[in-house]
């Protein structure tokens, strides 16, 4: 018998044993139609303005230096500021067509996947919860995932609008897009989907909190206020 | 080293570790100074916390009972979404799976994201055996893997190790650096080891993960780490391989968000942790980087027969290391001692199981049953039970020294007869007390000389709690 045969057999033959199979099989399915019963926190339920207030404080909280633009357009700028700090004269963005379209200066850019000598990353995010300042990033053919993680530091753009106030509405809307996404009969997440709190980091030594483990060493966060984006 | 349990060195391992003073010192530093600290710390923040772990049983409870339902789903998913799902009966075909996808894919070296059930199988020996290098990228994993050595907890594989230990080893390790070199610091071990991971990230021709949890519902599985090495391990080489158990399954995306909104908060009172990382399928045809091949390999290596036993309740188990952290065995004894993969409450439950109990009789004994560990643990889990039911096998089985036997005999025949308990406790408490005469208590003691090495023995004062019960003091 194969493994999955056999390791299947076993489970039903315990199980069954225990409940009737019937209301078991259609109770799974009726399950996954119905979504989880479980709660969602007091802190997962902000709003308006208080709620992009909770998006970073959360995300200062785990390290993140977050600075609030007011404008999409003032992207560049910040970013050469930041690039000048850190005496570095690239860029590697995402290829997002909207930062593509943007005017760079004399910023040495170059768009695609991260690669293990960039100093400097620079994506947009899917979305965010504020419950925890929590980034969402998608992959896809305009969000490499390797840029999350090899540049020295990433910096991701957040346009206020995208903060969801829990993880939940995040879902929610993955579902929806992949849905209205679908060519196929199935529709599907994105290959992965990141949640980032903070900058990379360790305590593995003698329980030391260090930043930069392997992934960034800093999490810039550039959230674009709402109302002027 | 998960192929040759020391389990019945038990004995030895604890008195080792109760010997080496810097051992203590760390396990203090990283327990109670730390682990149990951060804990309530980020209890303190989540006033639904108490809510969210009964729901959180709940639902672990809900996906045993359909679990083939659940994995069914979970495998027609990923399969869709152009991953290949392995089914591995136990842990010699958990390697095989492997190690035939590695050689398929011609590799040489593989990047290994942490993964408790990579121990569990023993992979990395069976990779090294067949001509295939692992690399572990943890951090803490990275240092015991240069150091040869087992990890020590589930999520601080290499607490036991001093800074300074660490320094020699990588100077022994990575000897293309200059010997001279200062390595006191953290930051610079740190950095060092950054370096020397980053190229072996890039060339690795297969990567390794664990999976924390399984979506049946969208065929997703998920990892966490803090340091971002599973991300690496599972973007950069053309494969990637997800390694994992069948309990794992979760029904929905938002059932995966109740665990992680317990999981980081139980284990190191972080709001979560750095990365919580959810991958279906493979490198999809418009995508521009992620790996062209994507496997999940699930494993039972037993939990069916855990399912339908009095053990059952172990399968809710998520890994946060809370039981271990809290643990006044584990606090004193660090994990080595336990003598295979899994150390603490949850890994004295565990081994017995995958290494017989009669290599593992003595590691349900390694508890004081004081219950701190079913108190912490976030999907209730009754641990000590759970010891219990394998203390009693261990003595349907006879697996118990004569000493021992000779003792719960007597006490045996004491409980049985009320009239004889009353007799022995005031006699014996009497003859203590006038051994002890004014002082109160005992510097030795025959037949405690276990107890009266590191402290004294207070002496019993005014009478047995029977009598001072029966007198009303309550």
């Amino acid at each position: 018998m194969s493994a999955r045969k056999d390791i299947f057999a076993r489970l039903k033959t315990t199980l069954d044993r225990v409940h009737n199979p019937t209301v078991r099989y259609s109770g799974a399915d009726q399950r996954i139609q119905d979504g989880s019963p479980a709660l969602i926190p007091e802190r997962g339920r902000s709003e308006g303005p208080a709620k992009t207030a909770l998006f970073a404080s959360e995300a200062e909280r785990a390290d993140a230096d977050v600075r609030r633009l007011a404008h999409m357009a003032d992207v560049p700028r910040v970013v050469k500021r930041i690039l000048t700090e850190a005496k570095i004269t690239t860029l590697k963005a995402a290829p997002d067509q909207e930062l593509q379209a943007m005017d760079w200066m004399d910023i040495d850019v170059a768009f695609g996947r991260g690669e293990g000598s960039d100093h400097i990353g620079l994506s947009v995010a899917y979305g965010a919860v504020a419950e925890t300042g929590t980034l969402v990033m998608t992959s896809g053919s305009n969000a490499p995932t390797t840029l999350n993680f090899l540049p020295d530091v990433h910096m991701v753009v957040i346009r206020e609008q995208d903060i969801a106030a829990n993880y939940e509405e995040v879902w929610d809307r993955l579902r929806a897009d992949a849905q209205s996404d679908a060519q196929s009969d199935a529709p599907q997440l994105p290959r992965t989907v990141n949640w980032i709190t903070g900058p990379s980091r360790t305590a593995d030594i003698e329980q030391t909190l260090l930043l930069g483990a392997h992934g960034p060493r800093k999490l810039i966060i550039l959230l674009i206020d709402a109302q002027t984006s | 080293m998960s192929q040759d349990p020391k389990c019945h060195d038990f004995q030895r391992g604890a008195k080792k570790a109760l010997d080496d003073e810097r051992l203590q010192m760390l396990l203090g530093r990283t327990l109670e100074n730390g682990f149990q600290k951060k804990r309530l710390q980020g209890m303190s923040r989540l006033p639904e916390y108490e809510q969210l772990r009964d729901q959180a049983r709940d639902l672990k409870d809900h996906v045993l009972d359909h679990l083939d339902m659940y994995l069914a789903r979970f495998e027609a998913e990923v399969t869709k979404a152009g991953g290949q799902v392995h089914w591995a009966r136990d842990a010699a075909e958990a390697r095989d799976i492997i190690l035939d996808i590695c050689l398929q894919a011609d590799a040489k070296t593989v990047s290994k994201g942490k993964s408790m059930i990579a121990e569990e199988i023993g992979l990395n020996d069976h990779l090294i055996a067949n001509a295939i290098v692992p690399v572990e990228t943890d951090l803490g994993e990275y240092i015991i893997q240069l150091r040869d050595e087992p990890p020590s907890h589930i999520i601080a594989p290499a607490f036991h190790i001093s800074k300074e230990q660490v320094a020699e080893t990588f100077k022994d390790s990575h000897t293309h650096l200059d010997p001279d070199r200062d390595l006191s610091e953290p930051t610079t071990l740190l950095n060092e080891a950054r370096g020397e991971l980053r190229e072996k990230f890039l060339r690795a021709d297969v990567g390794i993960t664990g999976a924390n949890i399984l979506v049946a519902e969208t065929g997703t599985a998920m990892i966490v780490t803090n340091e971002g090495n599973g991300d690496l391990t599972q973007d950069l080489p053309p494969v990637h391989i997800a390694l994992t158990s069948i309990e794992k399954v979760v029904p929905t995306l938002e059932d995966a968000t109740l665990i992680l909104r317990l999981l980081a908060r139980t284990a190191t009172g972080q709001e979560q942790s750095v990365y919580n990382t959810f991958f279906t399928g493979a490198k999809r045809p418009t995508d521009i980087d992620g790996p062209d091949e994507y496997h999940v390999v699930l494993l039972d290596n037993g939990r069916s027969e855990l399912l339908g036993s009095e053990f059952r309740d172990i399968l809710r188990c998520i890994r946060c290391g809370a039981c271990i952290n809290h643990c006044p065995v584990y606090g004193v004894t660090s994990g080595h001692a336990y003598g295979w993969v899994y150390p603490g409450p949850m890994g004295s439950v565990l081994t017995p199981h995958f290494v017989g109990i009669e290599e593992a009789h003595l590691l349900p004994g390694a508890s004081t049953f004081c219950g701190r560990c079913e108190e912490v643990c976030p999907v209730r889990i009754p641990l000590p039970q759970l010891l219990r039911n394998w203390r009693v096998r261990a003595f349907e089985k006879g697996l118990l020294g004569g000493a021992q036997r000779l003792g719960l005999g007597v006490w045996a025949a004491l409980a049985r007869r009320p009239w004889a308990y009353r007799l022995t406790m005031n006699f014996t408490i009497a003859a203590l007390g006038v051994l002890a005469r004014r002082k109160g208590s005992f510097k030795r003691l025959l037949g405690a000389g276990g107890w009266t090495k590191t402290r004294d023995l207070p002496a019993p004062q005014g009478g047995t709690f029977q009598s001072r019960y029966r007198k009303g003091e309550r």
